[in-house]
């Protein structure tokens, strides 16, 4: 059993279109009992038994945390991904058994925080679906800026504008509207925090910004779940376990490292957490580090991993798993 | 420099410029070095958006060295108390983008982070530089009455007069170093008292 993983048996009580790529799941136990408590911001990993293949993809909760009769995520299908979005929206109907992990949070709220600023992009909307409705609920001050391609695309956009109305503003990348960053940032009153889900350039752009306009680190939040990238198959030694094992092309690490029955700890699957960190023994061959957890000099200097998004390149690779 | 002790027990860096919109800087005495320190290593035009708040004590030696850095705003008061009320409506109309310096006794920059707290600064992100006295402002744990300016170990409660043992337990929400009881089992037991926080 992985660290901070305990199992919830669920069952599938909805699927709901909600525009061309996306569709939203409910789940609720089996038991009829409530679901464990949980924060805006908290995601959980859903595991999709796709005949041999067993998928665990992490996805943020989307509901509001003071309604636990029922957990709902929402899935953007990527038809060009590693195939975990196309097996939900496939495969995937109302009644099915499933399993999914305890909500972790690691893109929670800082409560301390005078002002919650929040920006979204695309699909980055679904964790600010559930700390809204979280600081709706306390009378937090929070403000959304929500870039969508187009209106039609724009997930939920039209439940947040009803909901909270002039506090969610949203911008359509097919009308030229764009986020006016440096001004927004510049107009924050004092003790405003800052959280930001979407792409990756988003991101970076959102998190560069801040630093250059005097935003301290511990003010801004991100959520960065990197999907592991395929590459070129690679062999492993798992030294502990006297195990040798081949990562495919689609597949991570940390997959292939379960698929060999060797049971590494997780959260988050997305190269953030930290749990799943692994020594490297030894290695001839190139590095291809794709989190967000180690440092530079870490990624330099060769003697750690984390195999839930991160490959290698070359002759061999040993690792203390 | 203090050395850390406990885990309570602040520790103090030395100023170095941030990247920002605005810099507002709240020192005492000596702590006028440490702004004109970080002005030697800051890039042109920092103090263009900066604002100084000074409490020069009991001369007035430091004060031309910051008027000569040229800041938007300097203002030179004769009390950490009678500067308070400035600081604080400077935070509250403050936006994100404004950095906080501090630097001088550890009274000032405890006191001057206790309103930052407040207007919702992080303390981890307020730059501060330990100048000058080493005097202590300790809270009685026994009548919470705030003593200023101790030096000595043990130390009278200007409050109640117990005596007491000065901790490096220390409280960012009170800006006070916590003093308890040093002779509660027999108070005719008075250890010597030695001048330490000088």
């Amino acid at each position: 059993m992985s660290t901070g993983t305990t199992k919830l048996d669920v069952v599938v009580s909805d699927v709901v279109p909600v525009n061309e790529l996306v569709t939203r799941f409910h789940f609720r136990r089996r038991d009829g009992q409530l679901l464990p408590t949980f924060s805006g911001g908290a995601h959980v990993v859903v595991e999709m038994r796709d005949g041999e293949r067993t998928r665990l993809n992490p996805y943020s909760l989307m509901g509001s945390p003071l309604d636990t009769r029922e957990y709902t995520i929402s899935v953007r299908r990527d038809d060009v991904g590693r195939g975990g979005s196309l097996f939900m929206h496939r495969h995937v109907r109302p009644g099915m058994e499933m399993v999914i992990s305890y909500p972790v949070n690691l893109f929670s709220l800082d409560l301390r925080a005078r002002k919650h600023l929040m920006l979204a992009g695309g699909i980055g909307i679904t964790p600010f679906m559930a700390q809204t409705a979280q600081l709706a609920a306390e009378g937090g001050n929070f403000e959304l800026h929500y870039t969508c391609r187009t209106a039609s695309l724009g997930t939920y956009a039209d439940v947040l504008k009803d909901r909270y109305d002039r506090r969610v503003r949203l911008y359509h990348d097919d009308r030229d509207e764009r986020i006016e960053l440096d001004r927004l940032l510049s107009s924050q009153p004092l003790g405003t925090h800052l959280y930001v889900c979407g792409p990756s350039g988003m991101i970076g752009w959102v998190r560069d910004r801040a630093a250059a306009l005097g935003w301290p680190t511990e003010t801004v939040h991100f959520e960065h779940f990197a999907a592991p990238q395929p590459g070129a198959p690679f062999d492993v030694t798992l030294a502990v376990s006297g195990k040798t094992i081949r990562v495919g092309e689609q597949q991570s690490l940390l997959e292939a490292i379960e698929a060999a029955g060797v049971d590494p700890p997780y959260l988050c699957r997305g190269g953030v957490c930290g749990q799943c960190e692994t020594n490297v023994i030894a290695h001839d061959g190139k590095f291809i580090h794709n989190d967000h957890w180690l440092s530079e000099e870490e990624h330099r200097c060769g003697k750690k991993i984390m195999p839930c998004v991160s490959r290698f390149e070359g002759r061999s690779l040993v690792l203390e798993r | 420099m203090a050395a850390k002790s406990i885990i309570s027990r602040p520790v103090y860096g030395t100023l170095s410029p941030q990247p920002g919109k605005h810099h507002l800087f709240v020192a005492d005495a000596e702590g006028a070095l440490a702004i004109t320190d970080l002005a030697a290593k800051a890039p042109d035009g920092f103090f263009a958006d900066a604002h100084i708040i000074f409490i020069p004590g009991n001369d007035s030696k430091h004060v031309a060295a910051l008027e000569a850095l040229k800041p938007a705003q300097f203002y030179q008061g004769p009390s950490f108390a009678s500067a308070l009320p400035r600081l604080k409506q400077t935070l509250a109309n403050a936006h994100m983008g404004l950095h906080l310096y501090l630097a001088g006794t550890e009274g000032l920059i405890g006191q001057a982070m206790q309103a930052a707290l407040e207007a919702g600064i992080d303390h981890t992100s307020i730059q501060t530089e330990h100048r000058g006295s080493l005097a202590r402002r300790i809270q009685c744990v026994h009548c919470k009455g705030i003593t200023e300016n101790v030096t000595t170990q043990p130390a009278t409660c200007s409050h109640c007069g117990l005596l007491l043992l000065v901790r490096d337990h220390y409280s960012r929400r009170l800006a006070a170093f916590q003093g308890v009881c040093i002779n509660a089992e027999d108070r005719s037991e008075i250890p010597p008292t030695e001048e330490i926080f000088r």
